[in-house]
């Protein structure tokens, strides 16, 4: 009798549809693409395909993007309080039909359904709540300076929250009175395809919202285009580095939130059980998919190894699998060429000198998946302690005194975000004030609020997404 | 103290529970946090009545109310020993847990099965009694035939800062324990913070206490998952700093299934499945116990039986 194991519980497949290839949203219908060509999109936990999505080219890009210009004519004048209304009815649609997206985003993307439950939709739907609030009151958010919109604004959105970063994006650019291409990651596109489909039920007027789907060729179309006002991008450091030279002397807005190798401190006077979980949390949580992921563990020397044998025992009682599994705590790495680069940043930090610890536990045959990985022995010229991974690894180094843990945090070219955690408020409010990052967390990691601006440093990007500040995106002064 | 004394049930000295005490830091939210994604586990088929089962044989069936009678006490009894009587698959009971001057009673009927007698002792609820009555009270079950003991903490000398003095308590209560097991309770709703209630764990296993128990049952505010997740740190801490294993009760207010197994799941991934014996875990319980026989029967048959069908404790 002496063993517990959960039985399987799986949330059903059979709740979602989903077509056998797709168009684009344009002008508010589906269209099918000009360029003609399809790629699949599969399943990361089993590499079924799941569907099939157009790469679009320029001739798609143009159709969207002239559709957003001729949507804007209408929309820019619609009363502002009519945008909320129809930003409202969004919301409470994908309230209804929360479930269906959690199971899509999950099959699509990898992550385990009770995040996509319990963080991803609820978080979407606030998103839209918050920024339809602000529609009618743009003119309260920033004194008394005049604000426009600044006209037709392209999206381009990763695929580690792909429809959380969709909100982000999305919500605010219609509340400000912009219309938008948006282009989806080409391994996760569903949820923004279903989306799309929520828009035209909900019945915005054309034009208003377009999406096309593709790769980074796509994108590249998008970003060059000459009729586009504004870009919004996250994603890689390196793809954001592209599109700023490639806007560098043009009259187009730019906000970038991009990468990062978050330092999650841990000081001596931490309540350790706590800091454990937020350090599980802060790095294995989407699988470590996440750009402000606290990736490096800055832990006190003096109390490194017990922290490191608690932290090791906690990570053994993950349950890693299938993401449709209720108790699945870390789903599939979302792609082959991610596990790829996952495994290839692992074995150089092996190589380079670092202790690895692996959680044991069997992992499917089918699909993309990585143990659950813990570093230490890690010195600060170590790849692994410098670059994203970008997946379930974390990577220990240890400092003497605060002033050290600051100055080893911010020795890094990002500065996403970072945690603190120590039982001593002032200490909290030192160091909060010496770190160069976005968003600090101080005991407790990976919160998020609609409310509340989020945003780089350095190389992480600029710009601000959420709260008063995210409505700043998609304004700019009037002349 | 007494020879039987084995180095599990062996006191921590003094100085050594002081600084387990003095680096208590808890941080509520996190608990909580904690807490309530564990109650997001799905727990299904097989792992659900494999859970039910194990609840049933955690369940120290109890009444402490001054309107016991020996035929109450004979009926519970009864119902310890063979819960399900249409199942041979459910096991028993851990325990009956009484009154000490219901104990024999209790004893006579529970005599040849697995089932223990547990005695609350220590001028049970409040303890507000010198040692020396909680002594003789202790004494009395004991010497009824109790083979578990029940004692409550001394909450004044809490408030008061007087760890050394709850801690001393145990201790002499322990000594004339021997064998016996002792469970502590620290009657979590009155010691309301999580740091009070860590500390108060580690002054209870320090001073000998086999189990930690969250409450009395007697206030309304009874255990709570949070507590329970508290006091299993607690009992990890301890046993991580080779003092020894000890276990963790929970009682007062659980009354459902779906609430006991979401305690399972804490203990589980808390402690480890090795803590899901009734050697280590058990749930104080009047009501609960039927609840579990029912669902047992749902999971077996597929439909919903109504009280009658079970005997009554």
């Amino acid at each position: 009798m002496n063993n517990w194991e959960y039985s399987e519980s799986i949330e059903s497949e059979k709740i979602v549809n989903i077509e056998k290839k797709y168009g684009n949203f344009i002008d508010g219908k589906f269209v099918t693409p000009k360029s003609k060509q399809y790629i699949d999109t599969i399943s990361p936990s089993t590499e079924k395909i799941l569907s099939s999505i157009s790469i679009g080219n320029q001739q798609d890009v143009d159709y969207a993007v002239a559709s957003a210009k001729e949507g804007l004519k209408k929309w820019s004048k619609t009363n502002p309080s009519e945008r909320a209304k129809y930003l409202f009815k969004l919301a409470r649609l994908i309230q209804e039909r929360s479930r269906e997206f959690a199971v899509l985003e999950s099959l699509d993307g990898g992550k385990p359904i009770k995040e996509s439950r319990d963080f991803d939709l609820p978080q979407v739907a606030q998103n839209f709540f918050y920024y339809a609030g602000w529609a009618d009151k743009l003119d309260i958010a920033w004194g008394n300076e005049q604000y426009k919109p600044y006209g037709v604004v392209g999206q381009i959105i990763p695929w580690n929250f792909p429809l959380l970063m969709l909100s982000w994006k999305v919500a605010p650019a219609l509340a400000t009175g912009n219309t938008v291409v948006l282009k989806p990651a080409e391994t996760t596109p569903l949820t923004a395809l279903l989306f799309a489909e929520l828009c035209e039920e909900v019945g915005l007027p054309d034009g208003v919202f377009n999406l096309v789907t593709g790769d980074g060729s796509t994108g590249s179309h998008l970003v060059n285009h000459k009729d586009i006002k504004k870009i919004a991008f996250t994603g890689s450091t390196g793809v954001g580095k592209y599109i700023q030279k490639s806007l560098a002397g043009k009259d187009v807005g730019l906000t970038l939130e991009l990468g990062g190798k978050a330092a999650n401190i841990v000081y001596s006077d931490a309540a350790l059980d706590e800091a454990v979980e937020g350090v599980v949390n802060g790095i294995f949580f989407n699988q470590g998919h996440v750009c402000c992921a606290g990736s490096r563990l800055l832990v006190q020397e003096d109390i490194e190894e017990k922290f490191i044998k608690k932290l090791e025992k906690r990570m053994q009682t993950l349950n890693v699998g299938n993401p449709l599994d209720k108790n699945t705590d870390v789903g599939a790495i979302n792609s082959k060429d991610q596990l790829d680069k996952i495994e290839k940043l692992v074995n150089e930090g092996v190589a380079d000198g670092g202790d690895l610890f692996q959680i044991e536990c069997e992992l499917p045959k089918n699909g993309f998946w990585f143990k659950p990985s813990l570093f230490t022995s890690v010195q600060a010229n170590y790849k692994i302690a410098t670059e994203e991974i970008f997946g379930p690894v974390l990577t220990t180094l240890t400092f003497r005194t605060p002033e050290e843990a600051v100055e080893i945090a911010n020795n890094t070219e990002y500065g996403l975000s970072a945690g603190i955690w120590t039982e001593k408020g002032s200490k909290i409010l030192w160091t909060a004030d010496r770190l160069e990052a976005g968003v600090i967390w101080a005991n407790t990691f990976n919160k998020f609020d609609p409310a509340s601006p989020f945003g780089g440093y350095k190389e992480s990007g600029f710009g601000r997404e959420g709260g008063r500040h995210g409505l700043l995106s998609y304004l700019k002064v009037s002349s | 103290m007494s020879s039987k004394t084995s180095l599990k049930n062996s006191v921590i000295d003094w100085s050594s529970t002081i600084d387990m005490i003095d680096n208590v830091r808890i941080d509520e939210l996190g608990v909580k946090e904690r807490t309530s994604s564990l109650a997001t586990r799905s727990i299904k088929r097989d792992s659900k009545l494999e859970g039910l089962k194990k609840i049933v044989s955690m369940c120290d069936l109890t009444t402490l109310e001054g309107e016991d009678t020996e035929g109450k006490i004979a009926q519970m009894s009864s119902k310890a020993m063979t819960p399900d009587p249409s199942d041979a698959d459910v096991p028993n009971a851990a325990a009956v847990c009484v009154y000490p001057s219901l104990v024999s009673t209790a004893k006579n009927i529970v005599r040849d099965s697995n089932v223990k007698v547990a005695s609350v002792s220590s001028y049970f609820p409040s303890g507000q009694a010198p040692l020396e009555s909680k002594i003789v009270d202790t004494q009395f079950a004991i010497n009824e035939g109790a083979d578990e003991i029940d004692i409550v903490i001394n909450r004044k000398a809490f408030f008061e800062g007087d760890f050394r003095k709850v801690y001393d308590e145990i201790v002499s209560l322990k000594e004339i324990c021997g064998d016996i097991h002792l469970k502590t309770i620290l009657e979590v709703g009155e010691l309301e913070t999580y740091e009070n209630i860590k500390k108060a764990s580690l002054i209870a296993l320090s001073a000998g206490s086999d189990f930690i128990k969250t409450s009395t049952g007697k206030i309304s505010s009874g255990a709570s998952r949070e507590a329970c997740l508290v006091m299993a740190r607690a009992v990890r801490e301890f046993a991580d700093s080779g003092y020894g294993v000890k276990g963790i009760k929970v009682a007062g207010g659980i009354r459902d299934s779906k609430d006991a197994i979401r305690y399972l799941v804490i203990i589980n991934e808390e402690l480890g499945v090795e803590w899901l014996t009734p050697e280590y875990f058990r749930f104080g319980a009047s009501s609960l116990l039927d609840d579990v026989l029912k669902q047992i029967k749902k999971l077996k048959t597929n439909s919903y039986q109504s009280s009658y069908y079970f005997p009554r404790g």
